[in-house]
């Protein structure tokens, strides 16, 4: 299914939690109906969307929103789908680790890098980074620290260049 | 071997850590491993070891200087993280390739591939005591290095594939000398094959052990070889072929069981040696068809993309590779994820692990063919 015809299917159940522009490449929809989406996404038989490949967090930007894209694929139709929600930095965002095991790491990662939080996730701890680091480095107003633990942290270009 | 049933003895948990060093972890990976007695009832792996802020990076480098850097992200495999990279810029720009150039990365990416697969092979069979296949498996993977020191005069990390073309031109007689490799090496495959395979040990060790049911592997987003030893035929140079690779003729070999149960570790290994053979099969045609021409005609004198964002795919030797990639129009990216295919691997060990001794946790990471610096990034 081409995703004009997801997101018409789409907003047909979920109306206004849906937002698509047509030539978007993507569907954005709202954090408070996307655990009711996912499941229908999951187990809708015109979607199939078993293969939850990607979800990478990004900023918006504006020091306000942070944004969480999910690539999806179906196995047995072929069909690829895009998901984003946005949502401010005290809103959370339903896990769907119970539906999609890959979910669960992935899902630490974007916290651990751009601190969106998640609700319901099993073990919700910094993947990548030591559990005492200070902040989320990826967002874009991120400050890198002095120092970690004593140790300088290297800051400007020479280290590496 | 067989999975324990956990309910007929009961001891103390006891909490073993294993690694960050530790030779059968392959790289920095910590696990913590709860087990009962001799038998693993959870297990927690522990990364960032190697986490190098790849994507941080990205954010203040160009386009063309991120190419290095995904070098160092899957060591065992730079070339096709540098395609896999390359890739995903060209489709943002919506670049042509000259035909040679493609032919060029298909031959490199194959030549990986049987690298990668030799040493996924070799050091599983170390994890499980055969000493004899992994010097084998080095010293043909040498030869493999020696004809990319001939191409681009690195041997593991290579800067070769850029965006919109290679770095440079096959260097003379490199077709010659691979083809000369190709010969050497089907009858030392088949050697390996000889004394690894159907090896009583090996199989013993191997058969029925951590089996990842094609359910668990698609819930959990594994791929690659780990996903199609479950019986899941899922390759993206077949299912959507990138590149040239819809004008060769090979085979998309899956798991079937042959010495326990589909999808066990044996099945892991024997995918990989299969398609070792079949990528000789693909550099075979890619050799007698590459045409003639210019690698740098296609290359964009700057890279910069329009506002938008694409994610590309590509079948790497552990599995599919996705970069997410952000643009605001500027020449370095708003954003750069990567999808790492050793990462979503990694995220079913313990789910596969429960219930098994604590040797054969060895055996099944050693089967999932992970690298730290993929995962950690």
């Amino acid at each position: 299914m081409e995703i004009l015809d997801i997101a018409n299917n789409l907003k047909n159940k979920f109306s206004d939690s849906i937002e698509f522009s047509e030539d978007s490449s993507y569907i954005k929809v709202e954090a408070t109906k996307w655990l009711e989406i996912s499941e229908y996404l999951k187990n809708d038989k015109d979607f199939m969307f078993d293969y939850l490949m990607c979800i990478s967090s990004y900023d918006c930007g504006d020091k306000e929103k942070y944004g969480v894209a999910y690539n999806f694929k179906s196995t047995s139709i072929g069909h690829y789908l895009e998901i984003r929600i946005e949502v401010s930095d005290n809103e959370s965002i339903p896990s769907v680790t119970s539906l999609w095991g890959s979910a669960d790491w992935h899902e630490r990662e974007a916290y651990d890098m751009m601190g969106l939080k998640f609700d319901n996730h099993p073990n919700m701890k910094r993947i990548l980074l030591a559990d005492d680091w200070d902040g989320h480095p990826l967002r874009k107003d991120y400050d890198t620290p002095e120092y970690y633990r004593g140790m300088p942290v290297p800051k400007d270009k020479t280290y590496w260049e | 071997m067989a999975k324990q049933d956990k309910s007929i003895i009961k001891a103390e948990e006891m909490v073993l850590n294993m690694g960050p060093q530790h030779p059968s972890t392959h790289g920095v990976l910590r696990l913590k491993i709860h087990t009962d007695g001799e038998i693993v009832s959870k297990i927690e792996p522990i990364m960032g070891y190697l986490h190098r802020c790849f994507e941080k990076h990205c954010e203040n480098l160009s386009y063309e200087q991120v190419v290095p850097f995904t070098d160092r992200c899957d060591y065992l495999a730079s070339m096709h993280m540098n395609h896999a990279y390359s890739m995903s810029v060209e489709k943002m720009l919506d670049i042509e390739l000259p035909e040679r150039v493609e032919y060029i990365r298909v031959i490199v990416a194959e030549l990986q591939r049987i690298a990668s697969h030799l040493v996924a092979c070799g050091v599983f069979g170390l994890d499980v005591g055969a000493i004899t296949p992994f010097t084998w498996a080095l010293r043909d993977r040498e030869r493999i290095l020696d004809l990319f020191e001939m191409l681009c005069g690195a041997r593991l990390l290579y800067n070769y594939i850029w965006p919109g073309g290679v770095s440079h031109d096959l260097p003379p007689n490199f077709i010659q000398y691979t083809t000369e490799f190709l010969d050497y090496f089907e009858p030392m495959l088949k050697e390996f094959d000889n004394v690894l395979t159907g090896n009583m040990i090996f199989v013993e060790r191997t058969a029925d052990v951590g089996i990842i049911t094609p359910e668990v592997g698609v819930n959990f987003g594994v791929s690659g070889p780990t996903l199609r030893a479950s019986g899941i035929s899922h390759d993206l140079r077949k299912d959507e072929p990138y590149s040239v690779y819809d004008k060769f003729d090979f085979d998309v070999p899956i798991g079937k069981g042959i010495m326990g149960s589909v999808g066990d570790c044996w099945d892991r290994y024997w995918v990989r040696m299969r398609e070792i053979e079949q990528s000789v099969k693909i550099l075979r045609q890619a050799i007698a068809q590459l045409p003639e021409g210019d690698v740098h005609s296609a290359r964009p004198k700057k890279v910069r993309p329009p506002k938008g964002e694409v994610y590309s795919r590509y079948e790497s030797a552990r599995g599919d590779v996705g970069f997410y990639i952000m643009s605001d129009g500027k020449n370095i990216p708003y954003r750069l994820k990567m999808r790492s295919p050793a990462f979503c691997n990694l995220s079913v060990f313990s789910e596969i692990s429960e219930g098994w001794m604590m040797s054969d946790v060895i055996t099944i990471l050693g089967s999932l063919d992970i690298v730290l610096g993929e995962i950690d990034r």
